[in-house]
């Protein structure tokens, strides 16, 4: 085993200290970095949950070691909403289409939403539903995240 | 009942946002996995990789050497603590189960050894360190294995792990049968399904002195985990507290704590540090408890105006090694023809003991009747050539024929399916359907139109000794707030969002300003929470006499305070007005200060604050109707299915929040959708799961899940607040709707047969008329005179007869690649014969010739044992067509004469 020195920017914030080589970024985000909205569905890259932004892109954070992200920037679910409380309209668009049910995919189901639509991109609809075949919902159905990524697509809840 | 003032706002029946919301969406929500206690150590398992045999060693010395591991225990440690594993209705087994297995593995996946360790990954480590020897045996897979094979059990005599119904054919029934105008006799398989909360299993335990024992864990009810725990380990003076504020889903998994969660409880109680386990996703698909895997023959008579005359079912159902609670799923034959008018019906119900992980619930455990009964009723229609709405017409209990009683003597006095398929029928076009079905076929295309009805019982209280009333605990605080203590609990549910609604409603106050806890077991009273589409109806007519007691007591006092008469006082958003006398106009908060703090201007024998409480019992059963129709199109070159349309049309009584009620039909419809096509556990004859990840066991996504459409038709029920659960609609009426709209498009083909899940390989098994994946076998015809199918449409017709005989030179397009090959055609008359060489060698053929056109199979073993299905126009010296290859679909074909 051995430790790593790792600084990171975790939602606009600086994290310095020691992770072992093998921990992963999901454990180390949730257990080290104290962001349990990271949440840990099937630990093998195939429900999205754990799904985080590192310099922009939406990652699958049980598939990426801590030591990976030596550097970069890294944005979670606690990092979404504004500082003044104002939800990111990814949030206030799963809220008002009644998108969660246990709220445990949600997170995931977030940060692809917010890396697909981040700065200037406009993705239709079929791109953003193509991003989200990548999220397993056992609650929902995924009739309110449709409805969501349909609102994001045209533009609307910004 | 306290009828809000004039304009006072409403929120039952409102789509109003969900209180949980704004935690879950900012990462702030609260699962098992969140909590970090000081001092917590972590633990992992260390499991069985065979299916059944005896320990005869275990060596921990290893993995106890490892830095950063503190205790291993094996059953010989935790058996210093005594548990009973009970089932769900806190009855004991008629096994012997203990937490860490004793002497002997039951099942793949089985714990044999709890590590205790500084981090999961040291766990992980040592428990792979453990070395434990078995002398493996031969393990009792399936159902057939069971009925044959050698007990499971030391303490049975045989696999049967539950019983009911009659094995000795009935006579007279079976002469009803067989002298009936049709006789269908159904085969339903349904695979073994994993519950698959987003959420695995967990638990923290931490006792806190000698008396007091704290779990957060993820369940369906705190207080049944409690209940449980203080009664599986004899504990009755210990205070058991139970915290679990969000649980990813359960859908019956998280019922009750099982092996592991009790090898836990008891390893902290022995250890003294507070332990968390939290199942990995692979453990969670091989060693959490599973559900279904059922087999079930169900005969149905019915007489030559389509009406029902008798049925029999024969009904078997895996339990695994340690179900929670030994089951042969007798809710099956009594709700099998609820809905139905049926003058006779009598079955035969097994549950089998086998070398698998053990059964648990899932949402709608006796979903069974609907998906064969349903079925059946297609295929009936189908058989006598009568529409399938029809015979469904001439059969349900209708509101007119109530009240009634079902053949199990079970009161029917408002349910509503004839009520429901009609109001669906208002926005289903089916004659419009039927043609553009009929137009589809000309050009190959295969559509299908499925519909199901069915009753569900909901909201049980007062037969079972677990599943009782539920308690609202409401008061308005000094504040002038309202906080209410439930004891609903949610995995999803929104219960703190629709007994807010209520209380809003009821009481006369904003739903911004109430407030509802939930999910502690040292809140509110017992109830068994999520099970049973239960809680809004029950939790539903709790809140609503507390508020009502409530709202009472606020009247009394102002009355009092301000001298008027109690029924001239109203509470409208947050404010007591006095009719009449609309400068005495007081806040709530103005009223709540005096009720708490000043006893002395309290009426007489007023109780001091504002506080009241409400256990509501229902009626013994509520029953919750409903109608779907969904609309397929079957790719019969691929055998995928596609689900074009979908409508519901339920009947859950009032309403509290629409958004909710259809979140939780359209959840269970995903589900259903999932069963019917897409998730399968299964084992092999080792009994070796074979599915262990989500890549194995597919869950459907978003691109599987079609927009549903939902009618409501709300028919208040008997209990306070009109309301009916919805819970597990979906999850039960979804497959059953899904395979006969399958059916009805593959019509043409033959019957399907029910066989889950419907595999595009199976689906073009059954087109191909013969077994692609060699391993299951479609069920063999039923004893059914299907109707001819629709023949095909007709292949043009060229005038000039075309040259066919001779070599051509083709080339097929395959996704591995052009393929050359010769093709040399003979015909005789319509016959066509000849052979084709390739590279690979040649291979003879027979087929027929249609005018220009040539059909003819080629049965190929490698890359796999496939059918080639030819179809060959010739033009001239051209040639054209196209290659059936199973699954694969088509590849083109071009050529020319040589
Ligand atoms: S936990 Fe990372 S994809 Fe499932
Ligand atoms: S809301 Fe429960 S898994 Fe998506």
């Amino acid at each position: 085993m051995s430790k790593h020195e790792i600084e990171v920017t975790i939602n606009g914030r600086r994290f310095a200290g020691a992770v072992e080589s093998r921990v992963t970024l999901s454990d180390f985000l949730r257990g080290e970095a104290g962001y349990t909205g990271v949440h840990v569905g099937c630990e093998h890259g195939v429900c999205g949950a754990c799904t985080v932004i590192v310099n922009g892109k939406a990652v699958r954070s049980c598939l990426m070691l801590a030591v990976q992200v030596q550097g970069a920037e890294v944005t979670t679910v606690e990092g979404l909403a504004a500082p003044d409380g104002t939800l990111h309209p990814a949030q206030q668009a799963l809220r008002d289409e009644h998108g969660l049910q246990c709220g445990f995919c949600t997170p995931g189901v977030l940060m692809t939403m917010a890396a697909m639509t981040a700065g200037e991109q406009k993705p239709d609809e079929e791109a953003l539903l193509a991003a989200l075949s990548g999220h397993i919902c056992r609650c929902t159905g995924y009739q309110g995240i449709r409805r969501a990524a349909r609102k994001l697509a045209a533009g609307e809840g910004a | 009942m306290n009828a809000p003032g004039v304009g006072a706002a409403r929120y039952i029946g409102q789509r109003v946002p969900r209180k949980e919301d704004p935690r879950l969406l900012t990462g702030r929500g609260q699962f098992v996995d969140d909590i970090v206690l000081p001092g917590m150590l972590h633990v992992a398992f260390a499991r069985s990789p065979i299916a059944r045999g005896k320990i005869l060693s275990i060596d921990t010395a290893a993995a106890r050497a490892l830095p950063g591991v503190h205790a291993i225990y094996t059953n010989a440690d935790l058996a210093k603590i005594k548990v009973e594993m009970l089932s769900f209705f806190l009855t004991p087994g008629n096994v012997s189960i203990t937490p860490l297995a004793d002497g002997h593995v039951a099942y793949v996946g089985d714990p044999v050894a709890l590590v205790i360790a500084d981090d999961r990954y040291i766990a992980e480590d040592a428990a792979a360190l453990v070395d434990i020897q078995y002398a493996e045996e031969d393990p009792v897979v399936t159902i057939s294995d069971a009925m044959t094979g050698a007990p499971v059990h030391a303490d049975t005599d045989s696999n049967i792990a539950a019983m009911m119904g009659v094995e000795e054919p009935d006579e007279e029934l079976e002469a009803r049968l067989q002298a009936a105008h049709c006789l269908v006799t159904h085969k339903v398989t349904h695979q073994r399904i994993s519950q698959s909360p987003m959420e695995t299993r967990g638990v923290i335990a931490t006792r806190e002195g000698a008396e007091e024992l704290t779990l957060y864990i993820t369940c369906q009810s705190p207080h049944m985990i409690a209940r449980y725990v203080s009664l599986a380990l004899g504990l009755p003076d210990t205070s058991i507290r139970v915290i679990a504020k969000d649980v990813g889903g359960s859908f019956g998994l998280k019922n009750t704590p099982w092996l592991e969660e009790m090898s836990v409880i008891v390893a902290a109680l022995l250890f003294g540090r507070p332990l968390k386990w939290i199942e990995d996703r692979v453990e969670n698909l091989t060693s959490a408890n599973q559900a279904r895997e059922q087999e079930m023959i169900l005969r149905t008579a019915f007489d030559a105006n389509g009406r029902l005359v008798a049925s029999h079912g024969d009904y078997s159902v895996n339990n695994g090694a340690y179900p929670q609670g030994a089951d042969c799923n007798i809710a099956v034959h009594m709700f099998m023809w609820a809905a139905y008018k049926l003058p006779e019906y009598a079955f035969l119900s097994r549950g089998w003991y086998s070398n698998t992980v053990g059964m648990a619930a899932y949402r709608g455990p006796w979903a069974m009747e609907s998906l064969i009964r349903e079925t059946t009723l297609d295929i009936a229609a189908r058989r006598l050539g009568i529409d399938t709405i029809e015979l469904r017409r001439r059969n349900l209990v209708t509101l007119a024929d109530q009240p009634t009683a079902t053949t199990f003597g079970i009161p029917l006095e408002d349910i509503t399916p004839a009520e429901c398929l009609d109001k669906l029928l208002e926005t289903l076009d089916v004659a419009a359907f039927r043609v553009e079905q009929a137009e589809a076929r000309k050009q190959g295309r295969y559509l299908g139109l499925g519909v199901a009805a069915y009753v569900e019982p909901t909201g049980s209280a007062g037969s079972i000794s677990v599943m009782t009333g539920e308690l609202a605990q409401l008061r308005i605080e000094p504040t002038g707030k309202v906080t209410a203590t439930m004891s609903t609990h949610s995995q999803g549910h929104g219960t703190q969002t629709t007994m807010a609604q209520i209380i809003a409603e009821k009481l006369g106050v904003a739903y911004e300003d109430v407030t509802v806890f939930e999910g502690d077991s040292s809140r509110g009273g017992f109830s068994p929470g999520a099970a049973g589409s239960r809680q809004g109806v029950i939790a539903g007519g709790a809140t609503i006499k507390a508020s009502e007691l409530l709202a009472e007591k606020v009247k009394i006092l102002a009355g009092h305070l301000f001298n008027a008469p109690v029924e001239n006082i109203t509470i409208e958003n947050g404010m007591v007005h006095i009719a009449g006398a609309e400068e005495m106009t007081r806040s709530l908060r103005a009223i709540a200060e005096i009720a708490y703090g000043e006893p002395t201007r309290l009426p007489p024998g007023f109780e001091a604050g504002l506080e009241a409480q409400y256990r509501y019992t229902p009626p013994p059963m509520t029953f919750t109707s409903a109608a779907h129709a969904c609309i397929v199109e079957v790719d019969t070159d691929t055998g995928f299915v596609k689900i074009k349309r979908w409508i519901s049309c339920e009947d859950c009584g009032t309403i509290i929040n629409p958004a909710v009620v259809e979140g939780q039909i359209a959840g269970g419809l995903a589900q259903g959708i999932g069963t019917v096509l897409l998730e399968e556990m299964s084992f092999d004859a080792r009994g070796n799961p074979t599915a262990v990840t989500y890549k194995d066991y597919l869950l459907p996504a978003i691109s599987d899940i079609p927009d549903f459409e939902y009618l409501h038709a709300c028919t208040p029920s008997q209990s306070v607040g009109g309301i009916r659960g919805v819970g597990e609609g979906g999850a039960i009426i979804g497959p059953p709707t899904l395979v006969n709209a399958i059916a009805d498009a593959l019509a043409p083909f033959g019957e399907i047969g029910c066989d889950l899940p419907l595999t595009p390989v199976k689906i073009l098994s059954l087109i191909e008329g013969r077994d692609l994946a060699a391993v299951v076998a479609p069920p063999p015809p039923p004893v059914v005179v299907v109707e001819a199918p629709a023949p095909p449409p007709p292949p043009p017709v060229t005038q000039a007869a075309a040259v066919i005989d001779g070599s051509w030179k083709m080339v097929l397009s395959t996704p591995m690649g052009p393929q050359e090959m010769t093709g040399n055609f003979v015909t005789s008359g319509g016959q066509l014969s000849g052979e084709l060489l390739s590279p690979e060698g040649s291979m003879g053929f027979a087929g027929t010739v249609d005018g220009n056109r040539l059909l003819f199979d080629l049965k190929v073993e490698k890359p796999m044992k496939i059918t080639l299905k030819y179809d060959i126009t010739i033009e001239g010296d051209k040639l054209t067509g196209k290659v059936k290859m199973g699954f694969f679909g088509n590849a083109k074909l071009t050529g020319q004469r040589i």
